[in-house]
């Protein structure tokens, strides 16, 4: 008897475990409950898409989407290592999703694609949805009488200025947790060699790491964090209009803006549905919902056009260094350097 | 559309510009084709070395960026080299740093070099991976790690999806610019053949607008090509030449031959009438000078044709009065019809008509007009002659009140064809043959028609001078 338990224990182990291998952080539902849904994995916060998601599934009556949220890093892990079926992956982390692609995972989908610029495509495998800037928040509040600082440099002087006020109120991703954190410090590094003074200033002001945007702004509206540097701005743009004390930093040296991307797996069960979804995405409707919650067009023409200092991330093959064991490894170990210098000093 | 097909099938060629512009057209399609493989093979070959270069200078700057730190290897991947690498086609690329045979980071399993990388020189093989067809190159060098001399191999691989593109595109432009030229040349073509072609249709033209009865050697200016055909041809009109003269010349002798001892047996026929009284033996005697008279007047015809033939045959045309060669021949033929008691009129004699033409010949001509016009005119009939001019023609109209035509007039002009109603009267049947062949010798024609009121009216046309 126990045998047998034992026995029926495992294969509900094993049939379950490829599914649930990884770590869903939210999963919802679109459109009418009964049928095959489209099976959508995504970094994309569930609440900031659904109003994108809504007008696909009301254009569109008989279909439904199930929306799957999980981390970037999940997403990765779930399709290249455990075989998880879904028919569009859309993710924010770059270099993953660049991988995914290189490595033979996504399919070829004949598209017209008008207007989405070429270094917002891969191939007819790699698609660019959605450019999200990636800015710096600050707490009104918590600086009062300090000028908002316009670059890098100025942040650099103002934390160095006035380290008892940012002690430990600093929030920054960690890049150990989070794809899109060492994603970001590794555009840093290669852009800017500024940044690893302001790595050191904010090792030295006990800065607190996060695995997301969402936290880390959660933090700064509860009050117990002043600063959050590198955060997603479509995050923030949920709460700026009904909070006036979030500010938005956006530097004058340089804003990185990434592009979101989507891809229709080779093993999609449902291949057209992701196509009809994917070419929904990137019509002129989706894109201007997309670029009012992003407070940016990728497309240009369907809402904001780019500011000058704004550095859209290609999406090419240059991406695949960053995934590279030895440079992450390399590019983590100076970031601990630089940033864990209390535990590490005397 | 047809047509087209027409053009297009080998088994219907019968025109020599068809079978040039089918062999041209077949000739430009294998040309198009050669120009297509080869452009692509060379454009192939060119954009391979260009990327092998690329491929090789980007392994080689991977491996020149590896330092060996305490506790291993530091790699910091350049990013421009990959993107580089990606920016022909959006190439997948894969890569692998090995120390000695383990491998550090990248991609476990890659194809390993074929051979041993040699000490930064990079090699270059193509393999399968991951379902697609990888270029590769791989750069070794040895590195001290742990205080060890260890082999580091960098290997890089790339799709070359871009560039067979660029390839295939390459030839394909050439390929569609070849076709533009064809189809440019295609009037060109036929325009070169119609040209080629011209001599013969010249030659033809030529040919075709030579009299019935001109038969001198062909001198057309000719390409050499045809030089062949045309000395055959004109081999063939001397024989032919050769041949009429022969039979002229033998008629002209047969006519001549007979007329002479003719004439000397009238002249018995008649001294043995005025010699006999037994009226029996003059009724015959009676008969046969009237024979003999008809055997001569025809042998006189034979030679005035055999004569008219040989001159349209050396036809020298000069100038001459028309109107003073008919008051002549009128005054000739006079005589004979005063003793039928027929009047001649005449009209349009007095002023002059230059032509160009025979004047033997036409003297003939016009006599067996007159002739013909007294022989078939009612007795004590009339017989009006007259001369005008019709634009570039001088018409002579001879009408005389006989007993008209019984058959179709085209058909009397034929050799020895004589008219249903004209049993009664003698006759050779050349004389209307003479008379055409005259017309036709000086460009003119001749035809007879009913007279207005009775009798028939004979016609003659020559271009005036």
């Amino acid at each position: 008897m126990r045998l047998a338990a034992l026995a029926a224990g495992l294969i509900a182990l094993v049939l379950a475990s490829p599914a649930r291998a990884f770590e869903i952080e939210q999963e919802r539902r679109f459109g009418p409950a009964d049928g095959t849904p489209i099976q959508v994995l995504s970094t994309t916060d569930t609440a900031a898409f659904a109003p994108v998601l809504e007008d696909f599934v009301a254009r569109h009556p008989g279909r439904s989407i199930r929306y799957v949220q999980a981390a970037s890093t999940e997403i990765f892990a779930a399709i290249h290592d455990q075989d998880a079926r879904f028919d569009l992956v859309i993710s924010s982390a770059m270099d993953l999703q660049m991988k995914l692609a290189n490595d033979g995972f996504a399919a070829e989908v004949e598209m017209e694609a008008p207007g989405l610029p070429g270094w917002a495509r891969w191939r007819q495998q790699l698609w660019g949805m959605a450019l999200e800037p990636v800015v710096t928040l600050a707490s009104r509040q918590a600086l009062r009488d300090l000028p908002l600082p316009r670059t890098r440099r100025d942040l650099i002087a103002l934390l160095r200025e006035n380290p008892d006020r940012f002690r430990g109120r600093i929030a920054a991703y960690d890049p150990q947790v989070s794809g899109v954190g060492y994603f970001l410090i590794a555009q840093d590094d290669q852009v800017s060699d500024g940044f690893w003074r302001l790595a050191e200033v904010m090792g030295r002001l006990n800065a607190r790491l996060f695995c997301c945007s969402g936290q880390m702004i959660e933090e700064l509206r509860s009050g117990r964090v002043s600063i959050a540097y590198n955060v997603v701005a479509s995050y923030a743009a949920r709460f700026r209009p009904d909070d006036p004390d979030l500010v938005q930093l956006g530097f004058e040296d340089y804003i990185f803006a990434i592009v979101r991307s989507a891809f229709v797996p080779v093993n999609a069960p449902d291949p057209e549905g992701a196509r009809l979804l994917l070419s929904y995405l990137l019509s002129d409707p989706a894109q201007r919902l997309i670029a009012a919650s992003a407070g940016v067009a990728l497309v240009p023409g369907t809402g904001p056009a780019p500011s000058p200092q704004l550095r859209p991330i290609r999406l090419d093959a240059g991406l695949l260094v960053y995934d590279d064991r030895l440079r992450r490894a390399g590019l983590l170990a100076e970031w601990r350097a630089a940033l864990v210098q209390p535990q590490a000093g005397p | 559309m047809n047509g087209w097909l027409r053009l297009f099938d080998p088994a219907r060629i019968a025109s020599l510009r068809r079978r040039l512009v089918w062999q041209f057209l077949v000739l430009s399609a294998a040309l198009v084709l050669g120009l297509f493989l080869t452009v692509g093979w060379v454009a192939d070959r060119a954009s391979r070395a260009s990327q092998d270069a690329v491929l090789g200078a980007a392994v080689t700057a991977i491996t020149e960026g590896i330092r060996s730190v305490d506790d291993g290897l530091e790699l910091d991947l350049p990013y421009a080299t990959f993107s580089m690498l990606g920016a022909m086609g959006d190439e997948r690329i894969f890569y692998a740093l090995a120390v000695a045979d383990r491998v550090v980071t990248g991609y476990d399993d890659l194809p390993a070099p074929p051979e041993p990388a040699l000490d930064m020189v990079p090699i270059f093989w193509t393999a399968d991976y991951r379902g697609a067809r990888l270029r590769l190159s791989a750069v070794a060098r040895p590195m001290l790690i742990d205080n060890r001399l260890r082999p580091v191999t960098v290997t890089l691989g790339q799709t070359r999806l871009g560039q067979a593109a660029i390839a295939r595109d390459t030839a394909r432009s050439a390929a569609w610019a070849a076709l533009v030229f064809l189809v440019v040349a295609l009037p060109v073509a036929l325009l070169a053949a119609q040209a080629v072609l011209s001599p013969i249709r010249s030659l033809a033209e030529v040919m075709g607008r030579r009299g019935p009865r001109d038969l001198r050697p062909v001198r057309h200016p000719t390409p050499r090509e045809l030089a062949p055909l045309l000395r055959a041809l004109n081999g063939l009109i001397a024989r032919l030449r050769g041949a009429l003269d022969l039979a002229e010349t033998f008629i002209f002798e047969a006519a001549h031959r007979i007329r002479t001892p003719l004439s000397l047996v009238r002249t018995e026929a008649e001294l043995a009438l005025s010699e006999t009284t037994d009226e029996a033996t003059r009724i015959r005697l009676r008969r046969m000078v009237r024979a003999i008279g008809e055997s001569s007047r025809s042998a006189n015809q034979i030679l005035d044709h055999a004569m008219v033939m040989y001159r349209s045959d050396q036809f020298a045309a000069a100038p001459l009065d028309l109107a003073a060669l008919t008051r002549a021949v009128v005054r000739a033929v006079a005589p004979l019809a005063d003793m039928r008691d027929i009047a001649l009129s005449q009209a349009g004699l007095d002023s002059p008509c230059p032509i160009e033409g025979d004047e033997r010949m036409l003297e003939i001509a016009l006599r067996n007009i007159l002739d013909n016009a007294v022989k078939y005119a009612a007795p004590e009939g009339r017989i009006a002659v007259s001369l005008r001019r019709e634009g570039p023609m001088a018409v002579l109209r001879v009408q005389n009140d006989g007993r008209g035509l019984s058959d179709d007039p085209a058909q009397l002009m034929a050799r020895f064809r004589r008219g249903g109603n004209v049993g009664d009267i003698g006759g050779s049947g050349l004389g209307l043959t003479i008379v055409t062949e005259v017309a036709a010798a000086h460009r003119g024609r001749f035809r007879l028609e009913p007279g207005e009121r009775e009798g028939t009216c004979a016609l003659l046309h020559l271009p005036l001078a």
